[in-house]
């Protein structure tokens, strides 16, 4: 066991972790940030996807130790100051990009992540981001659209009648 | 996983010297190798990670050649060879998937030689040189089967330096589950002559396909190909895709890429 | 002009404020004090018999509680089959006994064998390298007709064959179908496969066993779609827990479709040892995990006989179906190749004669139950693609075929020969919706287009049929469940006018808890964010069976109106004593009592209180207190239906298929989150496209799973499916309900896969292509293209 010490969601953490421990293990387990999921172990489903500074990655696929110093966000750092919603957590809700939420926090990684990239995404762009993010749920339909009114594009409300 | 030691040099000497023992093994960007520890498929005992060394993540361009340190992640060298090499950075950028780009090294890939790997195609391809912390290998020595290289144990990747064609298109055809190439073919033009490497198909590796080399180096275009069809005998069977097939696809892909170098 | 709240507006979710923060609570988020891990120990041989297991070096090693094999199970019962099938020659069906770990031999790779209880995982793990087993290999049994062939190995010793039950359906037709077959003008024959699947919700189950020693009460929280089911399987049969000591809890749980319905062996051990150990336990699946233990889907071979006379008439329909059933009969297994297949052959048409035939197997392979739609998408495959070859032998264009034998909406309630009533429905409706919003028209002119690509475009349509809101006890439980099917609700009035729904159905993605406010909000004429929805705890809810079959809304639904209408009739006593009025006098509407003919109103937060504060209150007459329970049994299935289209274009070169459009109208009544229904449908429909084109579960002739995992198991990505065109305004409400809705749930499961392969067969159709077994992966469609397949 060694201590490893690392800023998440802007606050100074820090806690054992052996060579194995994952740096999903560390914010789940460690950390209590049980927003952060384990869907798969093959590093293809992404609902483990965390920032750690500043870009996407599998915390499944990461050691605690080597994020030592780094600075990672998890889905419970997304909300906006005053708790609210943020835009893209707010566009999932508005455009029904979310059923079971398992998934979720790694879209909503990965999409600000794309955001981030590539402000004004395509269609294409967006599902080739998607790539390394399943969802079982939703087929994607309406997770493509919440990114897309999150980048601020003109998006048809859901379920027109 | 079974445990083990993690430790994090700072420099490619000290890295060389953690890994000395033969114990211990070199963890690049652990996209490959994180998942086969958690199925316990490896007991390494110690592991090395690379990330922490920064003389491996750079990317130097000089006399047409461009070399990229073993550290560089696939969406570094996306962006940084964009202008410079744009048919490595389209490989490197439609490598896995973007979380895998951020943390999968051109080193780790390298060295651990896939069969379906990406990277291989491109630096075979290149005819690049694989540079360790001994030595430089020529691409077309290094790769020496499926899971295999030169590389003895504990030799470092620290970087690949790649001669700049005068253009280049890597054509993937995914399989359907992992997304990694079921087959795909790098294509390189270079004033001397063309290189055409293929992956994901050969039960050796990733190879070069000599033939299309050949044809194109005579007339680059895709009626070259018209005549060539890749062997069946040693492509991969699997549930996805038949000797038959993926030998088929050899030519579709080599074809593609061809028509969008043309 | 679309609504902002209540039955029928698209409320935005309240559950995804929770989700979208990461505070979620699914079952692998709860700790417990003091809780130890468990590991499974599983058979890497498909068929072998067990010699010895010796755990001494693994109950040595450092944090090891205990390691458990089949012989610490001895006194429990097995994991019980919730269905009998009773066969074609009226005897039940064979029901080998599933252990909680296996006894004498292990039958499918995955099957566990010992379990070792350790403070950390990683010591449960460690550990359990030193069990010394001594497993021999056996023969594995894999394929369906091998496996049933005279003299083959046997899954299980005890029973006479691998043949889990010969069914014929309806037996009485047997001959007249064969006749009819015999006779016909022209008889389209189609064998086919429908491809094992993986239901793969995201969130792998999870299962933490707790016991209270002081109380002897248990807790299980596990990753269900139906808690109380468990607690009846768990408790009865299985470990002998009396309900009223055994408490199950499935929380935010992610993703079901189906397969987090069954019991699992898994949940009874955590129970178990939480009391042998008196620690908690704690076992989480990973993915690998997942796919050698979780049930399996689908899984049919099968060949089918349209008969039809010149004009392209249904005169009668035979099949006869291979259904396996993995090693162990899994909880509902038995129903799903029978009474959700057979009864759905009829489809949406008039054909007077019809007979289904299904054996039911026993194989070396993982168990096989319920998927997304469960028995209907099978049935619905093989006649929706006989229904297009024939059409193209008939020279007949497809979608007139289907129009040709619909049943007209004139003809409701239809009763088909395969003993199911339709209520309602308008086929011809929902195809005309159909072709209008794919733009078949259009077809040609963007098959032209692809054509100068290069590509080769294909439009192929499916019409289905399914039946669900599970179910009508009577009915089902002469068909063989073991259990009622009825559902339950308890509508709790706060004595300041908020509610507390207790409901017996689970919501695992589907919005319950907003879509079920909106219903009863909508009945009393309040705002929904006064109505909570509480689910998931046996504990806090009715006695219910949970969620499966499209039930929520028609089943639990109509439960929640019912004990919602008990709240108004009680409430209009008390309103009517406190205006002073005849009770027959008072109306209720917009969350206002009033008197006809007067200016008198009494609010319903002043009702509400009235009954918790009984001062001026007819104690006499009623009790005070507002909250009312009704369990709903429905009277019938509800029955919707709808036309899918598919548009995809085929890369000659490689056999790469993509679906470019997909369209579907569906009948699905009346609706109450227009929203949710819709993304149930696009989930579905992308499940289909899995199904199609990517999703195939793979056994060796050894009994090794070759897509174990997301590596070769290939799930369908943002990337693999359109923007979907739906529409739902074609609506025939239920008759029977009262809430006139007939359930969306599984729709798109059942109605895609067929579309899909008729578009590509359809692109195909100059190459002679007439069949390509799911999933329709590049390398057979290339395969078929070039006579290589």
């Amino acid at each position: 066991m060694t201590k490893v010490s690392m800023t998440v969601n802007g606050k100074a953490v820090s806690g054992e972790a052996e060579g194995r421990t994952l740096l999903v293990e560390f914010l789940r387990e460690g950390q209590g940030l049980t927003g952060t999921h384990v869907g798969c172990d093959t590093s293809q489903c992404g609902a483990c996807t965390v920032h750690v500074n500043g870009e996407a990655v599998k915390s499944c696929t990461m050691f605690a130790a080597d994020a030592e110093g780094a600075e990672v966000t998890t889905i419970e750092g997304m909300a906006n100051a005053d708790g609210s919603l943020g835009t893209i957590q707010q566009a999932f809700q508005d455009y029904h990009g979310l059923q079971c939420g398992f998934c979720t926090p790694g879209m909503v990684m990965i999409a600000a992540d794309l955001l981030k990239n590539n402000p004004n995404p395509t269609e294409h762009e967006i599902r080739d981001y998607l790539e390394g993010n399943i969802c079982r749920c939703t087929g994607y339909h309406n997770i493509v659209k919440a990114i897309q009114a999150a980048a601020g594009q003109s998006v048809p409300a859901v379920a027109a009648e | 996983m079974y445990a083990f030691d993690l430790v994090k040099p700072g420099t490619v000497a000290e890295a060389a010297s953690a890994l000395a023992g033969g114990e211990a093994q070199a963890l690049g960007g652990g996209q490959t190798l994180i998942p086969t520890l958690k199925q316990r498929l490896a007991d390494p005992g110690t592991l090395v990670s690379l990330s922490h060394i920064d003389e491996m993540k750079y990317v130097r361009e000089s006399g047409g050649t461009v070399e990229i340190g073993g550290g560089t992640t696939h969406a570094m060298v996306a962006k940084a060879v964009a202008d410079i090499y744009p048919g490595l950075a389209d490989l490197a950028g439609r490598i896995g998937d973007p979380s895998v780009r951020n943390r999968g090294t051109i080193g780790g890939s390298l060295a651990n030689n896939d069969p379906s790997a990406c990277y291989p195609a491109g630096a075979l391809g290149s005819g690049a040189t694989i540079i360790t912390d001994k030595r430089e290998i020529a691409a077309d020595d290094y790769f020496q089967g499926m899971f295999t290289t030169a590389l003895d144990e504990g030799e470092i990747v620290t970087g690949v330096r790649f001669p700049i064609p005068e253009k280049a298109h890597y054509s993937k055809m995914p399989q359907p589950a992992s997304r990694f190439p079921l087959v795909a073919v790098y294509v390189a033009k270079f004033a001397d002559g063309v290189r055409v490497a293929v992956t994901g198909a050969s039960e050796d590796g990733v190879f070069r396909w000599t033939e299309a080399e050949e044809a194109l180096g005579a007339n680059f275009s895709t009626d070259a190909l018209g005549g060539l069809s890749a062997s069946e005998d040693g492509m991969i069977a699997d549930i996805h895709g038949t000797a038959a097939y993926r030998a088929h696809l050899i030519g579709v892909m080599t074809k593609r890429a061809v028509a969008e170098m043309s | 002009m679309p609504k902002d709240s209540g039955i029928g507006a698209s409320s935005k979710r309240r559950e995804d404020v929770r989700f979208l923060t990461g505070n979620g609570k699914y079952t692998d988020d709860i700790n417990v004090a003091g809780q130890s891990y468990a590991h499974f120990v599983r058979s890497d041989v498909a068929h072998g018999r067990i010699n010895s297991i010796d755990v001494s070096a693994a109950e040595a090693a450092p944090g090891v509680l205990k390691v458990f094999t089949a012989a610490d199970f001895a006194e429990v019962g097995g994991v019980p089959c919730g269905w009998c099938v009773t066969d074609r020659h009226g005897n039940p069906m064979q029901e080998p006994k599933h252990p909680v770990l296996a006894e004498g031999k292990v039958r499918h790779v995955g099957d566990p064998y010992a379990v070792v209880v350790a403070e950390s995982l990683s010591a449960a793990r460690d550990a359990a390298e030193l069990i010394e087993a001594d497993i021999e290999e056996l023969e594995a049994v894999i394929d369906m007709k091998a496996a049933v062939a005279d003299g083959a190995t046997k899954v299980h010793d005890d029973l006479t064959s691998n043949l889990c039950y010969d069914w014929g359906f309806v037996e009485e037709n047997r001959e007249a179908v064969d006749e009819a077959i015999k006779g016909a003008h022209h008889v389209t024959t189609l064998e086919l496969t429908n491809n094992r699947l993986v239901a793969n919700p995201m969130e792998p189950r999870v299962a933490v066993g707790e016991y209270d020693p002081w109380k002897d009460e248990h807790t299980l929280y596990t990753t269900s779609q139906n808690p109380h089911v468990i607690r009846l399987l768990m408790g009865a049969f299985v470990l002998g827990i009396p309900e009223h000591k055994l408490r199950v809890i499935a929380p935010d749980v992610g993703g079901g479709f189906g397969t987090k319905i069954f019991h699992y062996a898994e949940e009874a051990f955590c129970t178990f040892a939480a009391k042998a150990l008196k620690r908690p336990v704690k076992w989480t699946s990973s993915r690998s995990e997942a796919f050698i233990s979780d049930a399996h889907g689908r899984d049919h071979v099968t060949k089918i006989e349209l008969a039809m006379d010149e004009e392209g008439k249904f005169l009668a329909l035979r099949t006869d179906t291979y259904a396996n059933m993995g090693a162990y009969l899994s909880t509902f297994a038995p129903s799903v190749p029978t009474w959700l297949h057979g009864t759905l052959m009829a489809g949406n048409y008039i054909t007077p004669l019809i007979y289904v035939n299904v054996k039911a197997v026993f194989t070396n392979t993982v168990p096989v139950d319920a998927y997304r739609g469960a028995g209907r998408p099978e049935a619905t495959f093989q006649l929706e693609r006989v229904v297009d070859k024939a059409a193209r032998e008939m020279g007949i264009d497809p979608v007139e075929l289907r129009r040709r034998n619909f049943i007209d909406k004139s003809q409701f309630p239809y009763a088909t020969p395969v003993a199911v009533e339709y209520d309602t429905g308008d086929y011809h409706a929902t195809m005309d919706k159909l072709l209008e919003i794919s733009d078949r028209d259009g077809f040609e002119a963007r098959k032209a287009e692809s054509a100068a690509r290069g590509k080769l475009r294909g439009f192929g349509v499916a019409h289905y049929i399914e039946a669900c809101g599970i179910a009508p006890s009577n009915l089902v439980g002469q068909l063989g469940a073991r259990a009622g099917l009825y559902e339950s609700a308890t509508v709790r009035v706060n004595a300041t006018g908020s509610i507390s729904v207790m409901t017996g159905s689970h919501s695992h993605g589907q919005g319950h808890e907003t879509s079920f406010a909106q219903v009863v909000a909508d009945m009393l004429g309040i705002d929904e964010a006064q109505v909570d929805i509480v689910h998931g705890d046996t504990a806090r809810t009715p006695m219910g069976m949970g969620t499966y079959g499209s039930r929520s809304i028609a089943v639990g639904g109509s439960a929640m109106v019912r004990a919602t209408e008990k709240i108004i009739a009680k409430a209009k006593k008390v309103a009517s004593h406190l205006m002073e009025a005849s009770e027959s006098d008072v109306e209720f509407a917009n969350g206002q009592f009033t008197v006809a003919g007067t200016d008198k109103s009494v609010a319903w937060g002043d009702v509400c209180l009235a009954a918790y504060v009984p001062h001026n209150y007819p104690l006499e007459d009623i009790e005070p207190g507002l909250e009312e329970t009704a369990f709903y049994d429905p009277a019938n299935f509800t029955y919707p239906s709808g036309g899918y289209a598919c548009e995809v274009e085929v890369d000659p070169e490689t056999g790469q298929v993509e679906v470019l459009a997909f369209s579907a109208a569906d009948d699905f009544g009346n609706v109450i989150n227009p929203m949710i229904v819709e993304g149930q449908v696009h989930g579905g429909v992308a499940q289909g496209i899995g199904q199609a084109l990517l999703e195939n579960c793979v056994y060796d002739e050894n009994g090794q799973l070759l897509t174990g995992s997301y590596m070769d198991y290939a799930m369908p990505r943002a990337y693999d499916v359109p923007m979907f065109t739906v529409d739902h305004s074609c609506q025939t409400p239920c008759t029977h309900n009262p809430l006139g809705v007939k359930g969306c749930g599984e729709a798109g499961a059942i109605g895609s896969p067929p579309a899909i392969v008729n578009a590509v067969i359809d692109a195909l159709s100059g190459h002679g292509v007439e069949h390509i077994d799911m999933p329709l992966s590049p390398q057979r469609v290339w395969a078929a293209m070039h006579g290589k397949g």
